[in-house]
Parts: C-alpha cells; sequence; structure tokens
C-alpha cells in the first residue's frame, strides 16, 4: 500500500522571522491511508502549527512553509505537493481530501448560519450536490453523529446546541466530503471527560466506518493511547521522538517523552492517592458546610417575580479537617465552583451555613482563581499584589512585610527581584506561583483552589502539584481542591467529594472513591478518564444528558437518602 | 515613559503627536501675543493681500493678518477642546464608574438620563444651551462638555461592568479590600488606559465641534479670531481670496487628523489585539 | 425578543425626559417671544393687547401647567402654535421633514456603498499599499470637518466649473426628481464624506477581528472560496458595529444639518430649528427638539430590529 501522506523535513515560520526564526523546524513523518498519528506536545511546540501546515490554513494566520514538502497521494495515485500548492489547488483538498476540526466547538461554528447550512455547504462543494440533495445528505450526516431529531436540529443556530453537540456537527461536516485523512486539533480539550469519551468512541467508531486516515493533535499523551497507531512527541518545534505507540509509550527513548509519561499525573484507579502523613496537632474541622443552597433567578422580568431559579448548589454538607485536602470533582455545571465561591462569600447563599474555625491570623481563608491570567491585575507590580491582603488586614508596607514578601516569592519558587515586575512578565506557571503566594501572605488554615491548575501545561502543573504538596506540609494547610481532572484530584486529594447537578453524590476517602466507586455518576466519570494503560480500548457509555437546574419558584428537592460503603465512604441512593 | 517610546516607534502615531506638538507651540504662542502681527490690527493698504513675505498667508477684508488670526484661533479651539474634553472626561468617568459599579436603580437613572441626553444631535444640544447662556467661550466649553459627557459615561461604564467581574476583584474581596481600595487600584487604574484613548479621540471631535459653532456664528464672538468664524467670513470671498478659506479649512483639518492619529495610535498600542493585528 | 422588549418599555420613559429637558431649558432662554416677534413695535402693545396675545400662544400659565397642557396636546398630534409662522408646528415640521429624509437617506447610501466595499477590500488587503492608502483617505474624511468640505465643494464647482448648486426653496423629488437630485447631490456628498469615512474604518477593523474567529478557518478548511469567505461567512458577522455606527450617524442626520443646509441654503429641519432659537420661538423649538429626539430613538429602535435580523443569538436570545 503506498503513503497517503508524506511529509518530509516541514519548516514553518511566522511573519518577517518566518525563515530565519520557524517555529516548526524540521518535521517528517509518513501517513498510511486508515492509519492514526497523534502529535503531542505541550503549548508553543508547534503540534497545532504543524497541522494547520497540512492543509495549508497556516496561510491565513501570517504562516509561511519555508522549507520542507507535503505529499498528497491523490485516488488517482498522483502526488500533489501541499507545501507548493496554489490557492485553487487548496480548494481542491480542503473538505474533499482533508477534513479537519478544531479545539474549540463553541467558536468554530459560524453563529449567524443554521447548522443545517453550515453542514448542506460542504455537501454542495466538496460533493457537487444540489441544494435539496446537501439537506437531505445533512440530515444523514447528523444520524450519523449520533445527533438525535436530525430534521429539527438542522434548523438551530450553533448557540442553540452544548459544547458536545456542536463538536459532533463539526465532525458531521468534516466528514461531509469523505476525506480520506481527517486532521483533529485537540477536538476535546474543551470538552468535559465524559463528553469526551463521547467523541473519542465516536471518531474511533466512523474512523473504522470510513477507512479514512487521522492525524490527531492533543496535549495529553494519555487520550492517545486509546486511538494512535504512532506518536510524535514535539517539544520546541522538533519532533523529539517518533515511532510505534507501543514502542514510544512503553520504552520511551527520550528524556522529555519520559518527562511527560511520568510528570503528567495519569488516573490510576485511586492507587496515586497520597499515604497521609501523620500531623502533629489534633484533626479539627476547619471549614464546616451544612446544607448549602445556592440560586440564581431566572426570567426575571420589570416589575414581576422571577419565575424560577437555576439550583446551582443543592444541599451540600461537608466538613474539611485541618491540614488534609477535600476535593470536589465534577463536570462543568456541576456547582463545585460555586460552592467554593460561597465559602469565600463571593456568592449568597440560598440556604445552608458556611462556619469557618478562627483561624491562625488574619482571614482562615483564601483564594487561587483558575485563570492565572485574569485573576492578577495587570496595572499592579508585584509588590502592589503581594501587599493588598496586608493592606486589607489593616497593615502598614514596611521592611517586614517586604521580608515576608521576599520569603514567600522564594518559598513558591520566583526569583528574588521579582518584587517590582508586571505580571504579564512572567509565565502562566508563575502568575499560579505567584497566586499561591500571595494567597499565603495573611498566613491562612484554609486554601480554596478552584481549578488552580487546570490551565497550566501539563508539565508545570506536575510542578505546581509538587509545590502544593510541600506548602501543605510546611504551613499545616487545608486545601479545598475543586476540579474537573479525576488524575490531578488522585495525586494530591485525601478526601473526595462528587458532585453532579449541584448536589454530592458520593463522598468519602479518595482511594475508596476512586477505586470502588458506588454512585453510578461517579463509575461514568471514572470510566471516561483516559489512560495510557488503556490501549485501543473502546469507551462505552452512558449518554443520559443532565439533568435541567432550573426549578419553579418554591422548588425544594427531595431529602437525600445516604448509603454507607466503608468507614469513610457515603453515596447517595439513586432512584431506582 | 514606555508609552512615548511606543508612539516614537509608532508610524502614524509619530505624525500624530507631532502635528499636535506643533499646533500646541502655535496655540501657545498665539495666546502669549507672539504672533508675526498684532492679530486684531487691521492694515488698510494691504487689504486682501495674498500670501507674500509679509503677511504669509495674506490679509482679509479689512486687512488683519491670517497667520496670526490662525495662530490666535488655534490657540482659542484647544483652550475650549481641553476645556470641555477635560469636564466631560471628569462628569463622565465619575457618573460611568458609579453606575457600573453599584448597578440596580442607580445604574438605570443615570444611564437613562444620559440616554436622553444622547437623543440629541450633539450640535443641537450644543445650539440649545448656548441660546440659554448666550455665546462666549466659557458657553462652548460647558456645551461641549455636556455633549460629551454621556460619551464618557458609556465609554467607562462598560469596562467598569466587565472589571467588575474579572476575578482579581472577586480576589480583592477575598481579603476583604475595601470598596475604596478596589475602586482606585482596580478599576480605575485599569480604566486609565482606555480613556487616554478616548480623551485623545474627544479632542479631535470637540475641535470639530468648535469649529462648527463658531462656523455659525455662536461659538468664540468677533473681533477674536477663530478658525470656524474665518471661514464663515470667507465664504463669500472665495473667489477673490481663497486663501482666506483654504488655510483656516487646513487648519482645522490638520489639528483634527492630529488628534485621530494620536487616539488610533494610542489604541494599538494599549490594545492588544489591534497591536497583534498591526504586527 | 427580551431585550428588544426592554427597550421599547424605556422608549416613552427617554421620550418624556427629553420633552421636559427641552420644555424647561427653552424657558430658560433669557427674552421673551412676543418681543422677539413684534421686535421693537412690542413697546407699542398695550399691557392687555400684550396679555391676550399670550393667552392665544398658551404663555400666560405657571411652567408646570404649561409642561401638562402641551403634553396633553401632544398625544393628539399638537405640538401647538409656532409664533413666527402662526402655524401649526406640526405643519411647519412635516414639511421641512422630507428634505431632511432625503438627505439623510443619499448620505447613508453613499456612505455605506463606498464604505462597506472600501472597508471589506482594505481588510482583505491588510497592510498592503491599498489597504495603507483606503485608511489615510479615510482617516483624512473623518478629520475634515463637513463644512470645509462642503465649501471645498461650492469652491471648485464655482471657481472651475462656474457652477453654483441651486439654492433657497427646494424641490420634492415628486415634483422634479432630476431638478431634486441635482439639487441634494452636493450636500450628500459633503454629508456623505465623512460618513464614509467612519464606515470604511469601522467595516475594516471589524472584518479584520472576524477574520480571525475560528469559524472563518473552519470554512476555510471545509474548503469554500475566498469570495465566498469574505462575504457569506465573515461579512454578516462583521456587520453589527457598521450597523451601530450607521444608525447613531442617520439619527443624527435626521435632525438636520445644520452647518450644511446653512452653507447649501437648504431649508431643513437644522435650519428651521436654528431660526427658531434665534427668535425664541418656543412651541416651534420645542416641537423641532422633540421631533428630532423622537426620529432618533425610532431609528435607534430600528438598528435593535437590524441586530436581531443579523444575529440569531440576539433574535432566540443566547442560551
Amino acid at each position: 500500500m503506498s503513503k497517503l501522506l508524506s511529509v518530509r523535513d516541514l519548516r514553518v515560520g511566522f511573519g518577517a522571522a518566518a525563515a530565519t526564526t520557524p517555529v516548526v523546524h524540521g518535521i517528517s513523518f509518513d501517513i498510511m491511508p486508515g492509519e492514526t498519528l497523534a502529535i503531542v506536545g505541550e503549548s508553543g511546540s508547534g503540534k497545532s502549527v504543524t497541522a494547520l501546515s497540512i492543509n495549508r490554513l497556516v496561510d491565513f494566520g501570517g504562516g509561511r512553509i519555508v522549507g520542507g514538502s507535503i505529499g498528497l497521494t491523490r485516488p488517482d495515485g498522483s502526488v500533489l505537493e501541499l507545501a507548493q500548492a496554489d490557492e485553487r489547488a487548496l480548494l481542491g483538498v480542503r473538505g474533499r481530501e482533508i477534513g479537519m476540526i478544531f479545539q474549540e466547538p463553541m467558536t468554530s461554528l459560524n453563529p449567524v448560519h443554521t447548522i443545517g447550512d453550515q453542514i448542506a455547504e460542504a455537501f454542495m462543494l466538496n460533493r457537487d450536490m444540489d441544494e435539496q440533495a446537501a439537506r437531505r445528505a445533512a440530515r444523514e450526516a447528523l444520524e450519523r453523529v449520533r445527533i438525535p431529531d436530525a430534521a429539527q436540529r438542522l434548523r438551530y443556530y450553533p448557540h442553540q446546541l452544548s459544547g458536545g453537540m456542536r463538536q459532533r456537527v463539526m465532525i458531521a461536516m468534516a466528514l461531509a466530503g469523505n476525506p480520506r485523512l481527517l486532521i483533529a486539533d485537540e477536538p476535546t480539550t474543551a470538552l468535559d471527560v465524559t463528553v469526551q469519551a463521547q467523541i473519542m468512541a465516536l471518531l474511533a467508531e466512523l474512523k473504522a466506518e470510513l477507512g479514512m486516515a487521522m492525524i490527531f493533535i492533543t496535549h495529553d499523551i494519555g487520550l492517545v493511547a486509546g486511538i494512535a497507531d504512532s506518536i510524535i512527541v514535539m517539544q520546541d518545534g522538533i519532533a523529539v521522538e517518533q515511532g510505534r505507540l507501543d514502542d514510544v509509550l512503553d520504552a520511551p527513548s527520550h528524556d522529555y517523552t519520559r518527562h511527560l509519561l511520568n510528570a503528567v499525573p495519569h488516573f490510576t484507579g485511586g492507587r496515586a492517592v497520597p499515604d497521609r502523613p501523620a500531623r502533629q496537632t489534633p484533626d479539627r474541622p476547619v471549614v464546616s458546610v451544612s446544607d448549602l443552597a445556592v440560586r440564581f433567578p431566572v426570567g426575571r422580568r420589570l416589575f414581576a417575580r422571577p419565575a424560577g431559579a437555576i439550583h446551582a448548589v443543592e444541599g451540600v454538607d461537608f466538613e474539611l479537617m485541618a491540614g488534609q485536602t477535600l476535593a470536589i470533582v465534577g463536570e462543568s455545571g456541576s456547582g463545585k465552583s460555586t460552592t467554593a465561591r460561597a465559602i469565600l462569600g463571593l456568592v449568597e447563599p440560598a440556604r445552608g451555613r458556611v462556619v469557618t474555625a478562627p483561624g491562625r491570623d488574619g482571614r482562615p481563608v483564601q483564594m487561587v482563581f483558575q485563570d492565572p491570567f485574569a485573576s492578577l491585575n495587570p496595572r499592579l507590580d508585584v509588590e502592589g499584589l503581594l501587599a493588598e491582603p496586608a493592606i486589607a488586614a489593616g497593615q502598614r508596607v514596611d521592611t517586614d512585610l517586604r521580608k515576608r514578601m521576599t520569603s514567600l516569592l522564594d518559598r513558591v519558587g520566583l526569583p528574588a527581584d521579582s518584587l517590582d515586575r508586571y505580571p504579564h512578565q512572567f509565565s502562566g506557571g508563575q502568575r499560579q506561583r505567584l497566586c499561591i503566594a500571595r494567597a499565603l501572605m495573611l498566613n491562612p488554615d484554609v486554601v480554596v483552589l478552584d481549578e488552580a491548575v487546570s490551565a497550566l501545561d501539563v508539565s508545570v502543573q506536575a510542578r505546581v502539584l509538587d509545590l502544593l504538596l510541600d506548602l501543605q506540609r510546611e504551613f499545616d494547610l487545608a486545601y479545598l481542591f475543586i476540579s474537573h481532572d479525576m488524575a490531578v484530584v488522585e495525586r494530591i486529594a485525601h478526601r473526595v467529594a462528587v458532585m453532579y447537578a449541584g448536589q454530592i453524590v458520593e463522598i468519602g476517602a479518595a482511594a475508596a472513591v476512586l477505586s470502588q466507586p458506588r454512585h453510578s455518576y461517579t463509575r461514568n466519570l471514572i470510566a471516561a478518564v483516559p489512560g495510557i494503560e488503556r490501549r485501543r480500548q473502546r469507551y462505552d457509555l452512558d449518554t443520559t444528558p443532565v439533568p435541567s437546574l432550573v426549578r419553579p419558584l418554591g422548588y425544594e428537592p427531595p431529602a437525600a437518602r445516604w448509603r454507607e460503603a466503608g468507614a469513610d465512604h457515603l453515596y447517595r441512593q439513586e432512584s431506582s | 515613559m514606555r508609552i512615548f517610546k511606543a508612539l516614537a516607534a509608532h508610524r502614524t502615531g509619530r505624525v500624530g503627536a507631532a502635528i499636535i506638538a506643533i499646533y500646541l507651540l502655535l496655540a501657545l504662542c498665539g495666546l502669549l501675543g507672539l504672533t508675526p502681527h498684532d492679530p486684531l490690527q487691521q492694515f488698510r493698504i494691504d487689504r486682501l493681500s495674498p500670501p507674500d513675505t509679509t503677511y504669509w498667508m495674506g490679509t482679509d477684508l479689512i486687512g488683519r493678518d491670517t497667520a496670526s488670526r490662525l495662530m490666535v484661533g488655534i490657540g482659542q479651539s484647544f483652550l475650549i477642546a481641553f476645556g470641555s474634553v477635560g469636564l466631560a472626561s471628569l462628569f463622565g468617568t465619575l457618573i460611568g464608574l458609579l453606575a457600573g459599579w453599584w448597578g440596580g436603580w442607580l445604574d438605570g437613572l443615570l444611564m437613562r438620563v444620559m440616554d436622553v441626553l444622547l437623543a440629541f444631535p450633539a450640535i443641537l444640544l450644543a445650539l440649545l444651551i448656548i441660546a440659554i447662556v448666550g455665546p462666549g467661550t466659557g458657553t462652548s466649553v460647558a456645551a461641549i462638555a455636556i455633549v460629551y459627557t454621556p460619551i464618557f459615561a458609556r465609554v467607562v461604564r462598560g469596562p467598569t461592568l466587565s472589571l467588575k467581574r474579572r476575578d482579581f476583584v472577586d480576589a480583592a474581596r477575598t481579603f476583604g479590600s475595601s470598596q475604596r481600595y478596589i475602586l482606585s487600584r482596580h478599576l480605575l487604574l485599569n480604566l486609565v488606559a482606555p480613556l487616554t484613548v478616548q480623551v485623545t479621540l474627544a479632542l479631535a471631535w470637540a475641535l470639530l465641534t468648535e469649529a462648527g459653532l463658531s462656523f455659525l456664528g455662536l461659538g468664540t464672538q468677533p473681533p477674536a479670531p477663530s478658525l470656524g468664524l474665518m471661514m464663515s467670513e470667507a465664504r463669500n470671498l472665495m473667489q477673490q481670496a481663497p486663501w482666506l478659506l483654504i488655510f483656516p479649512g487646513l487648519t482645522v483639518m490638520f489639528g483634527i487628523l492630529g488628534f485621530n492619529l494620536l487616539g488610533d495610535a494610542l489604541r494599538d498600542i494599549i490594545d492588544p489585539r489591534t497591536r497583534r493585528r498591526a504586527a | 425578543m427580551n431585550y428588544l422588549g426592554r427597550r421599547l418599555l424605556t422608549f416613552p420613559l427617554i421620550l418624556l425626559g427629553v420633552s421636559l429637558l427641552v420644555f424647561v431649558s427653552i424657558r430658560m432662554i433669557p427674552g421673551d417671544a412676543i418681543t422677539a416677534m413684534l421686535g421693537t413695535e412690542a413697546g407699542l402693545l398695550t399691557p392687555v393687547q400684550r396679555q391676550s396675545l399670550a393667552v392665544y400662544f398658551g404663555i400666560d400659565q405657571p411652567v408646570p401647567v404649561q409642561y401638562v397642557r402641551w403634553l396633553g396636546g401632544l398625544f393628539q398630534g399638537d405640538l401647538g402654535i409656532s409664533v413666527t409662522y402662526g402655524k401649526p408646528v406640526l405643519e411647519i415640521v412635516l414639511q421641512r421633514f422630507p428634505l431632511t429624509l432625503e438627505l439623510a437617506l443619499l448620505a447613508m447610501l453613499i456612505a455605506l456603498s463606498a464604505g462597506i466595499p472600501a472597508g471589506v477590500f482594505a481588510a482583505t488587503h491588510s497592510e498592503r499599499p491599498a489597504d495603507i492608502g483606503l485608511r489615510l483617505l479615510a482617516m483624512l474624511g473623518q478629520s475634515t470637518p463637513g463644512f470645509v468640505v462642503g465649501l471645498l465643494i461650492i469652491f471648485v464647482l464655482s471657481v472651475y466649473f462656474g457652477y453654483i448648486p441651486a439654492m433657497g426653496s427646494f424641490t420634492p423629488l415628486w415634483v422634479d426628481p432630476l431638478a431634486n437630485l441635482t439639487q441634494l447631490i452636493f450636500p450628500a456628498i459633503t454629508l456623505g464624506f465623512a460618513f464614509a469615512a467612519s464606515v470604511t474604518r469601522i467595516t475594516r477593523s471589524s472584518m479584520l477581528d472576524v477574520l480571525s474567529d475560528d469559524y472563518v478557518r473552519t470554512a476555510r478548511a471545509k474548503g469554500v472560496p475566498a469570495r465566498r469567505v469574505i462575504w457569506h461567512h465573515a461579512l454578516p458577522n462583521a456587520l453589527i458595529p457598521v450597523v451601530t455606527l450607521s444608525g447613531v450617524e442617520f439619527g443624527y442626520l435626521l435632525g438636520g444639518a445644520v452647518i450644511i443646509e446653512q452653507i447649501f441654503a437648504l431649508p431643513g429641519l437644522g435650519r428651521l430649528t436654528l431660526d427658531a432659537i434665534g427668535q425664541r420661538d418656543y412651541a416651534l423649538v420645542q416641537g423641532c427638539v422633540l421631533f428630532i429626539a423622537f426620529n432618533f430613538l425610532v431609528v435607534n429602535l430600528l438598528v435593535d430590529l437590524a441586530y436581531a435580523a443579523l444575529d440569531p443569538r440576539i433574535r432566540l436570545g443566547a442560551r
């Protein structure tokens, strides 16, 4: 069998410096028909640029191919040199021979056209259909990507669909031309883990059905195990390692690959839960939450009472012990962040109590937010940023305080001369360290970490997690760790609470909950987590949608009935 | 300091800054009386003299030196523009900040009042105010300030609303920072950049409005020179003495162009989205 | 729908605010209407004559009473009687309005048909000579006051072509279309020049934003030809700021282009208002200003409708 795509010594650069400082320098690979190649790397590694170069979309982002060749074998056996092809030839390739799906399903569909029009357009362009035939084909395409009520959904606009649905629409559109190669650029990164599993399952199924080849771009080395035949690991624009999947995963030859495989947390079913070190102080709760409910009114009109409320958090109870980490895991919309915000007083609870034990000094509870770019005021220097909690507590900015700042900066691993620098001069990981230092300024007992490592690159993430573990021991901190990432939770949590649709469905010792999940949602969640051990394994999943959280005014949910599964392991009884 | 360096590196920003610098110099000279001739003196034997070495830009119907009058006129225009934009940005910022930060009924009330003001075409609103108070420099300042206050209020309210929801403001709340601290360090400090751009562009509009008002005879009163008035007087002489029309016209145009170029450049420098686009 | 509903609710509220502001501010203009109308002859009036004139024009009552009566009249389409013209205000305003409306429409037509293609062209040829040239031209257009453009046009026409645009009385479109258009085309170009410059600039920057959006990349990935990417996928998304700008500009033009009407000696709404202020014709000023503000608000509502037509997220409500 001949190669479908053959890339040799590809070099790509941007702007005026394209030739002198390329972003991708010297990538080579071959893809056979029907084969899947995974390109793995962190942000800035050049993996997306490589993908966008193949169908030459990189031209529209200011990029330029400055060297190498990209040979595409056409159905008639001739080879088209994509690196040199003109726009006319490329139009015949894009959509017809090479389909592509992107990372952000929320922004990748045109908001002003119906999804039916957008899919039909692909059929008209790439299969030379007339409008009527294209609409019929669009409906069938929607059915093929398992969208229910396809005929009606054709008339929907993108904003009326969920992220997972939109990604299915993208897939339907990319496959309209029956391409022999599909490029998937981080197609599941923006999605919840259970939705990710569904999309991965769908991709695997369609690939088998259509016999097309795929290039799968991802930052998550765990994800490729399930789908790829071969793999390229990229760093700083070069391929540091490439080979068959099993060879690379089982016998990595390059340091960076080993580093990725080690550093990146991968889920092991509860086996990585830390052994709890003995603590000097006796166990006492530092935060007790009882029957917490947070509701947001909806349908409010002028001079009228709201029609109902989003029950974002409903009847949440838990205790956070001194020096311990309680992780709250859940997917988007589960109410985990709202719970955190309620504890900090950033949202007003509708019911319930949050009791915090009086701290060692100052404010006992501090918070670190998800996005280190948004949680630091860009116009303040580091000294101003770190001084804020102290000023709020009525302290003066003097030599003592500055000494504390420098020692904390040093402790979180930032250079000592950082004080007069501004946030934009730091990388994402450094900024998050800065946020951690700021949270520690007042010597708190509890730090709420709201997806605090989620926005970071995988290897940076591992180092920040290590820092958090060290700081916990050193300062005897309790963490409330909000996350959607089971692998990260497994590394850091002593106890885990699983939230679903605003409620805790399972709570207990981390090892027990992660290795013997009892509630069906927890099981689903854990089954959806990819891992390097799960090679070419099919994800088979329950696809029940999350119930609506909007309730009529005055609605009270039925009381929870809890069942015990162990010494420290409770789960909510399900109604048959 | 960074901003000056960036401006010097900006292709059109440099031009805008240079124009404004020259105008400021001319305005200063004009206001201090450092003009080639007395702008009010009538050189009767040299009436309607075309531009020559004595009268660089010619003279008008009663023999006054155009160049000198233009310099004083620029000074007058700039005084009114800076005065009115200063007032408008002060009050507009205050109103926008209050409305955006406290929200609720106060927001509704303030912004509806702003809507009422915005429902009048700018020139018309200015005319009404001038009709009430009578024309003059102070009136022009007040009228233009009132016209542009709602625009500043809107310009400030939008970012205030989005800044208020930013994580760093939430973070400040978790530290227990005072409202005053949050407003001054987290909001106002971040509003300086968009306000600078807006002030520069507003100066261009203010020049335009001032010229329009004095063209209608409702701004600076004769015999004091003003750019709009000079053009209005030149209307009936355009066949015999086109310089009387062309020089004030170009002067107004380049002044506005200078502020527009400067404002655009500042926006490029401050807004990373447009900066990326320029790269 | 919710958004539009809210706008509809605040509409009468703002109109009420406008009417109050107009009414009160007119009363603050120094000098009284009768003196302004009769000039020096006013001194010859006996107090009784003066009083009966005041009663006739409804200016004998305290200001709050006058306001309430005026408001009451408004609901019956009665804007009062002009002191200067001795005719109902509404009649005078409606007589002047066609010219202003036509001028505004022509100016907008010129601005949109020149500005949108120019903006799209500049955006798709970003940083090339054509783009830089267009930007410079647009910047100049935006920086040149309307009266400078108008005077230059008249100057060029009269000096080099010996042609002077018809001034004075206005020929309606339905009476003599050719005469009407020759009369209005130069003022329309004058107004359209700066307007087109703004449209070009905003179209360009909005298109540049949209062209780097993800869905444009999606369209290209599925093989959509460049021309269709620009006009079918990008432009509809880029039009919202253009509509906003055009709405505001058009709304203000409907208030009469005071200065341009003055230069071209056109009897439009702007000059009517200017003259009415000069003549202390309370009822007429009130009527004009209220009518202008009303038009502005109506245009704003139309702009909101245009948003809804352009963007299904506004039409159907974002989730």
